[in-house]
């Protein structure tokens, strides 16, 4: 029974940052259509600027964390501007081609840049764990989870209680016509790139610290991030949510109770299941078809 | 002024096709080691060790009046990289032999190449039993098998007073023939083998499988991968409140690097190595010893990385005093004299005794294997 619930803490926090890397890219993938290869490397990078932030410069842990968010926006930003909008209404294959390209361009510079050994930051979190009876769970991964629950909330209002999220919901909707309504359709787009963008970057800052850094550490998280997303349906963020447990409690379990070779493929068994059984997503709403 | 610009890529190209016959000013050594991926740490650790034995060498006037120079592959810790890597080693740039490839599934995966082009590889690291009994002749390790490291590791485990024993292994040919072989001479030994738990080489949260180990009823655990995940391990262990001996194998666990990391969790941590950058003066070989040691540090590297670097160092002296035996740079002459080559390594004398299937047997030269604790942030020697 303690292991058992010593599986469900872990489920939790695993859980909240597979749901933010989830809706960073629900938000790229589901709602802009963009099958955004990018989402992986700029995980990495918001790894890298805390590395650089708390081990370079000697800066506060805190402090670090809105600049690898700012700086994950900034670089979100800076993409979709050069890469994304000159090909703004040519085909999906195309598009996808240049993502990945841009990929491997960013990983590659990563490696260029820090090497390819792996780097850890050090926190302010004490080394002793919370023991809470027969389960204990690190400061530092309570902190990931509450400042996951917080960012997944900011995000959650910002889509659908703002004029900006109306304004972004619209856009994706019927761009000609949040056109004519007035919307400024290239700020949507450059924005909505941007956050998702800053939401992959937050992901790797809080997930850096907790493992360690190195260039491709992105691609598992990218893989998750894209299962994530099937899971809860296109571009729905409280699907994301949900998804982003779902999938961490399919892997606990599977390597606490089936077989621990097997934790990785535990998620995308889940996948192949909800693609036959439930095309659209487990929480999909309703679509008209035709 | 247009004919003299064509002329430039003739030039370019007459240059490189005479760049073959200027390199032979050199003899070529391949190396295949992992310097991105999982095994990054380790492999950038056996390269700058290879390094600093091909800069004394050339120093010392290089092999056969020639200098030697090392042509360095990035394996990316991945078996089908370090396949292609060893084919445009020995193709592309023609070296007659190579030293690689740090794990082993990836020497694994290189060995068909060896015997496609029948090139000799100098094995430094890898310790998978497979790769010396499956009858490649071109394979020569001077890193011990992990039968040979539970063997050692045998004349200790009464006075450890080991009962029931889980194993946490990299799931790859390293990590399961280790708890294979491990679990062999425990049983001999009575000791009862609870859990077998595997994890991928690239998997950074096990704690899933630390949670399982956790309510388990052993005492004990023993964990085969690498540094970088050594140190998640011992840190996600801790978060956990996993309060069992952990004895570390593979010799690739840096303890210096896992005391800088993982802090008050390495305390009480038992692991098994081949070298002992730490007391210089009880290893074989003294004087090597303490040049190695002093010239990594000149250079600014890591102490951690000496428990790595060294295998690179000695490797790439076996295969210059084998060239040197066998008097040309050529792949059949010099797999002939690795048979004949005694070297004093930093780690025991390398000499190859014939291992594996008659008629096609690998060389297998016996290191040393060393038990080390760390007690109070400070890591002190056991007797086996």
């Amino acid at each position: 029974m303690s292991e058992f619930l010593q599986h469900l803490i872990n489920m939790l926090v695993l859980g909240g940052t597979y749901a933010l890397l989830g809706i960073g890219l629900t938000l790229i993938f589901g709602i802009m259509n963009v099958v955004n290869f990018t989402h992986g490397v700029l995980y990495t990078f918001g790894a890298y600027i805390m590395f650089i932030v708390v081990q370079q410069l000697g800066l506060n842990f805190f402090l670090a964390l809105p600049v690898a968010v700012l700086a994950g926006w900034l670089l979100g930003a800076a993409i979709e501007l050069t890469l994304l909008r000159p090909l703004r209404g040519s085909d999906i294959d195309t598009t996808m081609l240049v993502m990945i390209g841009a990929w491997i361009a960013m990983q590659s510079g990563t490696l260029w840049i820090w090497g390819g050994v792996a780097k850890s930051v050090a926190t302010p979190f004490p080394e002793a764990p919370l023991v809470l009876g027969p389960v204990s769970v690190s400061w530092l991964r309570l902190f990931v989870l509450a400042a996951a629950a917080m960012l997944i909330l900011v995000t959650y209002l910002l889509i659908n209680k703002t004029s900006l999220g109306r304004a972004m919901r619209a856009t994706f909707q019927d761009h000609d016509t949040a056109s004519l309504m007035g919307v400024n359709v290239d700020m949507i787009y450059t924005s909505t790139f941007a956050i998702g963008s800053s939401l992959a970057a937050a992901a790797g800052a809080l997930l850096g610290p907790v493992y360690v850094i190195f260039p491709q550490m992105g691609d598992l998280a990218a893989v998750k991030a894209f299962a994530i997303v099937i899971l809860g349906g296109l571009g729905n963020i409280t699907g994301a949510v949900i998804g982003g447990f779902i999938l961490a409690l399919a892997e606990e379990l599977g390597a606490g109770y089936v077989s621990s070779g097997y934790r990785d493929a535990m998620g995308f068994v889940i996948i192949i299941a909800v693609l036959i059984f439930r095309p659209t997503g487990l929480f999909a709403r309703a679509e008209r078809v035709g | 002024m247009t004919r003299a610009l064509g002329l430039v890529p003739a030039i370019a190209l007459a240059t490189a096709l005479f760049g073959g016959t200027a390199g032979a000013q050199t003899i070529k050594i391949g190396i295949n080691e992992p310097l991105t991926g999982a095994f990054a740490a380790s492999g950038t650790y056996v390269v700058n060790g290879a390094k600093i034995a091909a800069d004394e060498i050339n120093a010392k006037g290089g092999v056969l009046g020639k200098k030697i120079e090392l042509v360095i592959e990035d394996n990316k810790s991945n078996p089908t990289e370090a396949a292609a890597v060893a084919e445009k080693l020995i193709t592309s740039d023609k070296v007659p032999v190579l030293m690689g490839a740090w794990g082993s599934s990836l020497t694994l995966a290189v060995m068909p190449k060896l015997m496609e082009y029948e090139t000799p590889m100098v094995v430094e690291t890898s310790s998978s039993g497979k790769i010396t009994t499956t009858g490649n002749p071109f394979i020569f390790r001077i890193s011990p098998p992990s039968a040979v490291e539970a063997a050692a590791f045998k004349n200790i485990v009464d006075k450890l007073a080991l009962k029931k024993v889980d194993f946490l292994v990299i799931n790859n040919d390293w990590g399961r023939g280790t708890a294979e072989d491990f679990s062999k001479m425990m049983k001999d030994k009575g000791i009862t083998i609870g859990l077998v738990e595997t994890m991928d080489q690239g998997a950074q949260d096990m704690s899933a499988q630390l949670s399982k180990i956790k309510s388990s009823d052993s005492e004990t655990v023993i964990v085969t991968t690498a540094v970088d995940q050594l140190t998640l391990i011992f840190k996600q262990a801790a978060a956990l409140g996993l309060k069992k001996r952990i004895i570390t194998t593979g010799g690739s666990q840096n303890p210096d690097q896992i005391i800088a990391q993982a802090g008050a969790a390495a305390n009480g941590t038992m692991h098994l190595t081949t070298f002992l950058p730490w007391f210089p003066d009880k290893t074989p070989n003294p004087e090597a010893t303490n040049y190695f040691i002093a010239e990594w540090k000149k250079r600014g590297f890591e102490f951690a990385g000496c428990t790595e670097s060294f295998r690179g160092y000695d490797g790439i002296r076996t295969v210059a005093a084998a060239i040197e035996k066998a008097g040309k740079a050529e792949p059949a002459a010099i797999k002939a004299a690795l048979w004949n080559i005694n070297i004093k390594g930093l780690n025991g004398d390398i000499v190859f005794r014939k291992s594996g299937p008659e008629g096609k047997e690998s060389g297998q030269s016996q290191p040393n294997v060393y038990l080390i604790e760390i007690n109070d942030g400070k890591i002190e020697m056991k007797t086996l």
